[in-house]
């Protein structure tokens, strides 16, 4: 006790929208907390639903996926796919008893401030749910 | 039963040439069993999905122990049982202590437990698939360790179907079985029918297709994936062919309504996360 929980967040960054947003919000000088791991992606429809799980197996306790606001993907479609799995995933994960660990957001390329406030919210939200020790929980016997 | 245990222990290590063992480890008298098994055998095949994924009594996975018995003993509609009775691992009975197995938290694949050389997939597994194991394993043709028997390729590769269907498949439209009448010379996706056959190992000669039910995906997946569920969820989410949020919430509400059951029917303990989340947090 005394210690002050520091979550783990994975989050996947799209490389022409979100990722170019977090930058901005870096070189504005927008503090935003350490607490996230970023891993860029060339479009968020790249984000496989195992990458999701596999993050939360190995370690996260939480995961954020974001990309370009609707109708701006540089690949026309690859959000609303991510869209479509974000919301089966979701209840997928409502059984699972993980829903509250994985977001959606859209981050443009010019909301660095957007990001700063999501991933605050996102961190402080985790931080209260508490450590996931997804791996540890589920191998006991 | 106690003899035939007794039986095996008797035999020397290693004695027994192959063990097909089926069935999914659920109780600690399964661990003890396999365990010895697994000590007199030369090799071990995991004989059909519950053996290999976990199968479908590792859908139990989404409950706890307490939800399953409580149920299974005093909710569930065909019982009777005014004394609300339920098992215990150890009972005192005036001859002296009983002991029971005792049920395991989640169910587990047989590799959970111990090692595994071969996997024979199918529930049930199909009888092309059975002769092959055993005649590569007769004539001393064995495989690498770990192999799954069956194709290495997707159901879609062998199913007769796959000529009909069409290079691109965009669902508006989803149905399930019971909701349509399967036009059983055209892709069942094709038809608005979810399909799991683009994920699923192939081997079985698409036996369901041709008695006219889409494919739920008991092979298990293909080499080298991780978790079949989140490559059906993905695949499936592909298809729905909705931009708008609010639509395709809907159609996923409609004709989606357990994912976890859908598409982790075969193999819920062999995925990532195994069942659902127990922990409380701190």
């Amino acid at each position: 006790m005394g210690e002050r929980f520091e979550p783990r967040i994975v989050v996947f960054a799209c490389n022409w929208c979100s990722y170019a947003g977090i930058d901005l919000a870096g070189v504005s000088r927008i503090k935003y907390p350490h607490n996230v791991r970023i891993v860029k992606v060339m479009c968020s429809g790249r984000v496989h639903p195992e990458m999701v799980l596999k993050a939360l197996v190995d370690g996260a306790d939480g995961v954020l996926i974001t990309g370009c606001h609707p109708g701006d993907c540089h690949y026309i479609s690859g959000n609303y796919k991510t869209m479509r799995r974000y919301l089966l995933l979701r209840k997928l994960l409502r059984q699972l008893g993980l829903e509250e660990r994985v977001r959606l957001e859209w981050i443009s390329a010019s909301e660095g401030d957007r990001w700063a406030k999501v991933a605050t919210d996102f961190v402080e939200h985790i931080r209260r749910l508490g450590p996931l020790r997804l791996k540890e929980v589920m191998s006991a016997e | 039963m106690d003899f035939k245990k007794s039986d095996v222990e008797k035999m020397k290590d290693n004695s027994i040439d192959v063990a097909f063992i089926n069935g999914g480890i659920r109780l600690s008298e399964h661990e003890e069993m396999v365990r010895l098994l697994r000590r007199k055998s030369k090799v071990v095949v995991a004989f059909g999905s519950c053996a290999h994924l976990g199968g479908i009594p590792g859908l139990a996975n989404l409950y706890s122990t307490s939800e399953l018995i409580t149920y299974a003993f005093r909710e569930a509609p065909t019982v009777v049982n005014p004394d609300g009775v339920t098992p215990t691992a150890s009972y005192k009975a005036p001859e002296g202590e009983l002991e029971l197995p005792r049920i395991l938290k989640y169910v587990k694949p047989l590799d959970d437990v111990i090692d595994v050389d071969y996997y024979i997939p199918g529930c049930a597994p199909t009888p092309n698939i059975i002769k092959k194991a055993l005649d590569d394993i007769l004539s001393g043709n064995l495989p690498p360790k770990g192999t799954v028997f069956g194709s290495s390729r997707a159901l879609c590769d062998e199913c007769e179907l796959n000529k009909t269907k069409p290079e691109k498949i965009l669902l508006k439209d989803l149905k399930r079985v019971h909701q349509v009448k399967l036009d059983l010379s055209k892709c069942y996706l094709a038809q608005g029918v979810l399909c799991l056959g683009p994920v699923t190992r192939g081997g079985c000669g698409a036996l369901c297709i041709k008695g006219g039910m889409p494919c739920t995906g008991c092979f298990g997946p293909l080499d080298n994936v991780k978790d079949f569920g989140a490559r059906a969820l993905s695949f499936i989410a592909s298809i729905i062919d909705y931009d708008d949020e609010k639509l395709a919430e809907r159609i996923i509400e409609e004709y989606l309504p357990d994912p976890a059951g859908w598409f982790y029917r075969y193999s819920l303990p062999r995925s990532l996360v195994k069942g659902r989340y127990s922990g409380g947090g701190k």
